[in-house]
């Protein structure tokens, strides 16, 4: 599974001995904020140290690898100074002055306070430095062009932290910080300009790397409006919640790494910022957890009780856990079935607190029809509507995740 | 009765009394309770030899004890095929026992004793168990029957020929009634006939009726054990990681994650193999996920399935070594009024029998225990004992049930790695291989590269016919000396080509051995006629079309000699209403197979859905195999096998990338399910007194070359590449 | 620690929360009945009832149906519907190898204690989940049919 865009290109080598010796204290807290900025996703290759970096991510303007982010003095960040740190972090620009691309989610965690940042810094210096060299980028023309990326931060990166609102409860701001700075919620599920930066459409929802990550506004049909609070803090810290489906994709990888160690008040706070966004009623519509009467003999009904239903059930309740149950999920909703087309020919996964979930990909003896067909069933049978998923998209969607990955290792599942 | 027993027999002894019943030495592994069939057959471990106090044990397949208990020994091994109850129906037979009367336990490794004679060792496959064993098991049961009336004849001091037995009681003239546990002392004591005379036909009271299953009662209750299930004292539960690609070597695990995970006992690191062992199989598996091996993929790591088919095909322009040359086929087709060619391909293939691969083994200093199911114990003793250095016959194999087989159990290499793993520890291991290590290690069905010609005269007859096969040998591999023509034929590469039903004036058949990298090849259900009656069979079809005839009325002109397979061919276009016409989108394949030494004609009918699918609606097959043991078994397996052939066809595939085999459950190695499943109905030829044939893989091997010919016959479209049903119909 | 409810037997069970169920059946309660086949809710040979639902025991954390009232292949037989479809398959001779069959009798005992007349198309939507590698569904078929009308 491909994450979406993010990846840090810290770039290194130097001399200058790094600060160590921080308080446990400090670096407890580090960790913490680490997991909340969800660092882990993106510097871990699949099956790789954590934090080694090495994870591969494909741009439209080519193949980039998240680096190394331990304190290897070679090839990870050993030798950056406090003000370096904040400087990428902040502004994107690397130890030796070069700009990194945008992968790095920089203009979210520019709004960090320079106090977490270190603490952060703090946690990662605590652990054991791995050797791992950063394999080079191969973009082309001219996005190799590093020095570009002065004018785009001109115009896309304000390098200014959060404020906080004294209107506005403490609750709120906490919940702003950690999903404006830390959460960077924004870098997916708010559409990108021309650009490849933030548009103004904030939160509105939008497909990227194939996977569509909806609407976060209040607005009630295609945001979170009518969404209780227990439901999204549910969703946030464990990937489901009852008639809002599963986590899938990405954010199951987001809730994975991060949000399930969020603390139950900063889940809350999170909430309650999430509330306050405008609502917009961009993207597909989220249609309550109602099952339709099975429809008989249909292919995709027959290929969704042989190969799904022994998770999902017939009646799409999950049969063997919570986050198999797809009535209510978002993603069954989409007519477009992007989600659920990304779900079938690349899987999904989630590391919960019960236990690895996951679903295999089906691309590999199960034909473009029979998938198209299965879509769409499920797009019918949970959301009532005439999907509309198209053997045309399954194929495409299953070359770009050809070369198939097993598990990591021969231990099963 | 003990105080009357005679001196316990020597091994000798048996040996001459067992010898002349064409059997061979009993070495009892001995039931003492009168528990029934299916209650015995639960125990995972037989009892301990036991001394010999009067058992009665005429040979190798029979033992009666002073206290009535009768227990049959079965050389062939059960892996669902009903050869328990096929084999015991024939020693009951002319025992004179009800199935209701007898017990049954696994024979011990033995070649001696339990070679199969068709196979030349004892082994279990080639739908040979009940065509070796229809003389030899009816001869045992006929021998003991005879001593045992005549121990009751000496008795009662009456003519041998003025008694009878019935249900295991020897009844005399004058009404006298002895049971045969009563005989069992006087009857070892007797001499072993030389000559025994079988009952005929129209005498059988067990033959040809349908007796219940003596394993099935076991097997819906959830008390069966198969070698998954074995539970012995202290023992622990491991699972293994093998190189993902073959000849790879283990570089480094993480240990200590893997010691970390709790419930893992042991680690144990081989060179091309890792072990992880707990207290249970989650341990082990977590264990295994957090050693995170890391491999040098070794010299297969660029292998993919594309060089191995290129491979395959420029090895397919080689002219091979001629198993058959009758007259000039080549120089017949040149001369012909038009000529056809067609390649055919059928891909490597996973068993996957249902219960995954496992081995439970116990190795002391002093000798080992294995539980294990297999299709070749004797293979599976003698490879222990060569790891660990043991002795043979101190290494004890208990044969179990098998959870399907198709081929998967004629091999031994789990066994092998299982021993080389159990050697580093003290205590009885179960290891179990998760269902991703069975598909990426299994051995794998051979691909096949097929080129095929023929030549029709101006009226369409077929005037010369010519196939040659490009695939790896499993025979040189697997039993050199199976090897024919000085080692340069694979028989079993042209079964079923070299000797088809069909008589063309001019006929060669040749074969080319191509080996792949990166995989090793292995029997598969149905084996050389699996992949050669698809082929033949296809092209067939071809040649009735371009001959614009009906496929069996053209089949018919080419077996004018063959009664046996007209009538097969009839029966199933009979039974299937052939040429009645079809709806739109329906079509009608058939094909006719001598493979086994069964005739059998298949017709089957698919319907062609919105999505491309492939719909099997409904199969007819009529069966000639001379005498049926078992009708409702026999077509239970025609059943079963059509539909495991079928899910092959459709489905099944085996591909690598990087050396590594892509599919890895069913997920992406996808098997037919009950609502794709075609009604079947099978019909069988009366035929009791004519040669005796195998049925166990024959309906696999229709499976294809039928499924093939209906998809021709509703779209027009000929598929030459197995499977047909992962997108070809939208694709090719 | 927590407690499983087996065939009406409580156990304690000390075993990792993420544990399956089918592991803790079969490896630690040493009943084997119930069958591994695929480890990823492909095949249905681990399936139980966790009350009236037929589950996939090789997915289900163990943990997460602690109280909960187990039912499988060794108690089945105990219940009506159970004890028709295991007589239905003796006399319909359904198995084969019999590997799968723990688990497709406890699929088709769900289906009839949910659906007593079930139709073709109501056993293809309880039973499709489970494979059959030696292809006994035809007779599957026949013998929940037979046992509907037993
Ligand atoms: S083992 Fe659970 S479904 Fe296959
Ligand atoms: S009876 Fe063998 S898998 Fe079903």
């Amino acid at each position: 599974m491909r994450r979406l865009v993010l990846a840090l290109l810290l770039s290194l080598a130097a001399p200058l001995a790094a600060r160590a010796a921080s308080t446990s204290d400090l670096v407890q807290r580090g960790e913490y904020l680490t997991r909340a900025a969800d660092c882990a996703a993106c510097h871990t290759a699949p099956g790789g140290t954590t934090y080694a970096g090495g994870r591969q991510f494909q741009l439209p303007f080519g193949d980039l690898y998240s680096p190394n982010i331990t304190p290897d003095k070679e090839t990870g960040i050993g030798q950056y100074t406090d003000a370096q740190f904040i400087r990428v972090l902040h502004r994107g620009i690397g130890r030796e002055g070069q700009h990194l691309y945008p992968a790095m989610p920089y203009p979210s965690y520019t709004k960090m306070s320079d106090e977490d940042a270190l603490a952060i810094k703090a946690y990662l210096f605590s652990l054991p430095p791995v050797h791992a060299p950063t394999k080079p980028n191969n973009f082309g023309f001219p996005f190799n062009q590093r020095w570009l990326m002065v004018f785009w931060n001109l115009i896309n990166n304000p390098d200014s932290r959060l404020q906080s609102d004294p209107s506005k409860s403490a609750a709120w701001n906490r919940g702003a910080y950690l999903v404006e700075a830390l959460g960077h919620c924004a870098e997916c599920h708010t559409p990108r300009n021309f650009m490849q930066a933030k548009s103004s459409r904030q939160f509105a929802g939008t497909i990227q790397a194939g996977w569509f990550a909806y609407n976060l506004t209040s607005d009630p049909v295609h945001g979170i409006g009518a969404w209780s609070d227990a439901s999204l803090e549910e969703f946030l810290s464990t990937g489901k919640a009852p008639g809002h489906g599963l986590a899938s994709g990405p954010m199951a990888e987001a809730i994975e790494y991060s949000l399930r160690y969020m603390t139950p008040d900063d889940i809350a706070a999170m909430v309650t910022y999430l509330r306050t966004i405008p609502a917009r009623d961009d993207g597909p519509a989220i249609v309550p957890a109602t099952v339709t009467p099975l429809s008989t003999a249909s292919l995709g009904e027959h290929i969704f009780i042989r190969a799904c239903a022994g998770c999902h059930l017939p009646n799409g309740t999950g049969r063997q856990s919570p986050w198999a149950a797809l009535g209510g999920d978002h993603s069954t909703g989409d007519v477009t079935g992007t989600n659920v087309v990304q779900v079938l020919t690349n899987g999904s996964q989630i590391e919960t607190n019960e236990g690895l979930m996951f679903m295999h990909p089906f691309t590999g003896a199960y034909t473009d029809d029979e998938l198209a067909a299965v879509g769409n069933y499920v797009i019918g049978q949970f959301s009532g509507r005439q999907g509309q998923v198209t053997p045309q998209q399954i194929s495409k969607a299953r070359q770009e995740t050809a070369p198939k990955a097993g598990p990591a290792s021969g231990g099963g599942s | 009765m003990n105080g009357l027993a005679p001196k316990p027999l020597s091994r000798r002894g048996l040996l001459k009394a067992s010898l002349a019943a064409g059997g061979g030495l009993l070495i009892g592994l001995r039931l003492s309770s009168t528990a029934s069939a299916a209650e015995f057959l639960t125990r995972a471990t037989p009892m301990p030899p036991p001394d010999f106090d009067g058992d009665f044990e005429p040979n190798a397949f029979i033992r009666i004890d002073p206290k009535g208990a009768i227990t049959f020994i079965m050389r062939n091994t059960e892996c669902g095929q009903g050869i328990y109850t096929g084999a015991s129906t024939l020693i009951a037979e002319e025992l004179e026992v009800g199935m209701d009367q007898i017990l049954v336990e696994a024979a011990p490794p033995d070649l001696k004793l339990y070679t199969d004679p068709l196979l030349g060792e004892q082994a279990t496959g080639g739908s040979a168990s009940i065509r070796g064993s229809w003389k030899p098991l009816r001869e045992a049961g006929a021998a003991a029957r005879m001593m045992l009336i005549a121990a009751a004849a000496e008795k009662w001091n009456v003519s041998p020929s003025a008694c009878h037995a019935e249900r295991g009681v020897v009844h005399g003239p004058a009404g006298q009634a002895l049971g045969y546990g009563d005989l069992a002392n006087d009857a070892a004591k007797q001499p072993v006939p030389t000559h025994v005379a079988l009952k005929s036909s129209s005498q059988f009271k067990l033959i040809g009726t349908s007796p219940r299953r003596v394993d099935t009662p076991a097997k819906v209750n959830g008390t069966s054990v198969y070698g998954m299930d074995i539970q012995v004292p202290g023992m622990k539960i491991g699972t293994v990681a093998a190189s993902p690609v073959l000849g790879g070597k283990l570089v480094r695990i993480d240990e200590a994650a893997a010691r970390a995970v709790p419930g893992v006992r042991d680690v144990v690191q081989l060179d091309d193999v890792l072990a992880v062992i707990g207290d249970h199989m989650w341990a082990a598996m977590k264990g295994l996920q957090a050693a995170n091996p890391v491999w040098d993929d070794g010299p297969n790591a660029h292998i993919d399935t594309q060089s191995l088919i290129a491979h395959l095909a420029s090895d397919s322009e080689k002219a091979g070594f001629v198993a058959k040359k009758l007259g000039d086929a080549e120089g017949a087709i040149k001369a012909a009024a038009s000529r056809y060619d067609a390649t055919y391909q059928l891909p490597f293939l996973a068993h996957a029998p249902m219960e995954p691969i496992n081995t439970t083994i116990h190795v002391r200093p002093d000798g080992a225990e294995v539980w294990v199911g297999t299709q070749v114990p004797v293979r599976a003793q003698m490879t222990v004992a060569k790891e660990t250095g043991l002795p043979q016959e101190s290494v004890k194999v208990y044969n179990q049930f098998m959870g399907g087989a198709f081929g998967r159990r004629l091999d031994i290499d789990s066994v092998t790695q299982a021993a080389r793993i159990a050697k580093h520890v003290p205590y009885p291991v179960k290891l179990i291989w998760t269902r991703e290590e069975d598909i990426r290690h299994d051995l794998y069905r051979p691909y096949y590269y097929d080129k095929i010609s023929a030549g029709l005269d101006a009226s369409g007859n077929v005037t010369g016919w010519s196939h040659r096969t490009t695939g790896s040998s499993v025979m040189a591999r697997w039993a050199p000396p199976g090897m024919e023509e000085g080692g340069k034929l694979d028989p079993d590469a042209v079964e079923g080509s070299a000797d088809t039903p069909y008589e063309f004036p001019t006929h060669q058949v040749a074969w080319v051995r191509s080996e792949p990298s990166a995989l090793t090849t292995l029997w598969w259900r149905g084996v050389g006629p699996t992949h050669n009656v698809f082929v033949i069979e296809s092209f067939m079809d071809e040649l009735a079309a371009a001959a614009k005839q009906d496929p069996i009325a053209f089949r018919r002109t080419l077996l004018t000699k063959n009664p046996r397979a007209l009538g097969v061919l009839d029966l199933a276009a009979k039974a299937s209403n052939w040429g009645e016409t079809l709806p739109a989108g329906r079509g009608r394949g058939v094909a006719l197979q001598y493979a086994f030494q069964t005739y059998m004609a298949t017709v089957l009918e698919i319907e062609i859905g919105a999505g491309n699918e492939i719909q099997l609606i409904r199969a007819d097959v009529a069966v000639d195999c001379g005498p049926v043991v078992n009708p409702d078994t026999l077509a239970a397996q025609v059943q079963g096998g059509l539909i495991f052939g079928l899910s092959m066809a459709l489905y099944s595939e085996i591909t690598l990338t990087n050396g590594r085999v892509d599919q890895s459950n069913f997920h992406d190695y996808r098997i037919l399910r009950i609502d794709e499943a075609p009604k079947v109905e099978v019909h069988i030829v009366h035929n009791p007194d004519g040669e005796i044939g195998g049925i166990g893989e024959t309906g696999t091997v229709a499976a294809a070359p039928v499924l093939a010919n209906a998809i021709f016959a509703a779209t027009g479209r000929r598929l030459r590449r197995i499977p047909f049903g992962t997108g070809q119909l939208v694709s090719s | 620690m927590f407690q499983l409810v087996v065939n009406g037997q409580t156990h304690d069970v000390d075993v990792p929360p993420d544990m399956p169920l089918l592991w803790v059946l079969r490896d630690v309660l040493g009943m084997t009945g119930t069958k591994f086949g695929c480890g990823i809710a492909q095949c249905g040979a681990c399936t139980v009832h966790v009350g009236a639902n037929a589950v996939r025991s090789c997915l289900l954390p163990a943990s997460s149906v602690a109280g909960q009232p187990i039912t499988t292949i060794e108690a089945v037989g105990e219940t009506p519907s159970g004890a028709k479809i295991q007589k239905a398959w003796l006399d319909h001779e359904v198995v084969q190898c019999g590997y799968c069959q723990s688990g497709q009798i406890m699929a088709a005992t769900a289906l009839l204690d949910a659906t007593p007349k079930p139709t073709d198309a109501d056993i293809d939507m309880a039973m499709a989940g489970n494979i059959c590698r030696c292809g006994t569904y035809v007779r599957i078929r026949e013998a929940i049919h037979a046992a509907a009308d037993a």
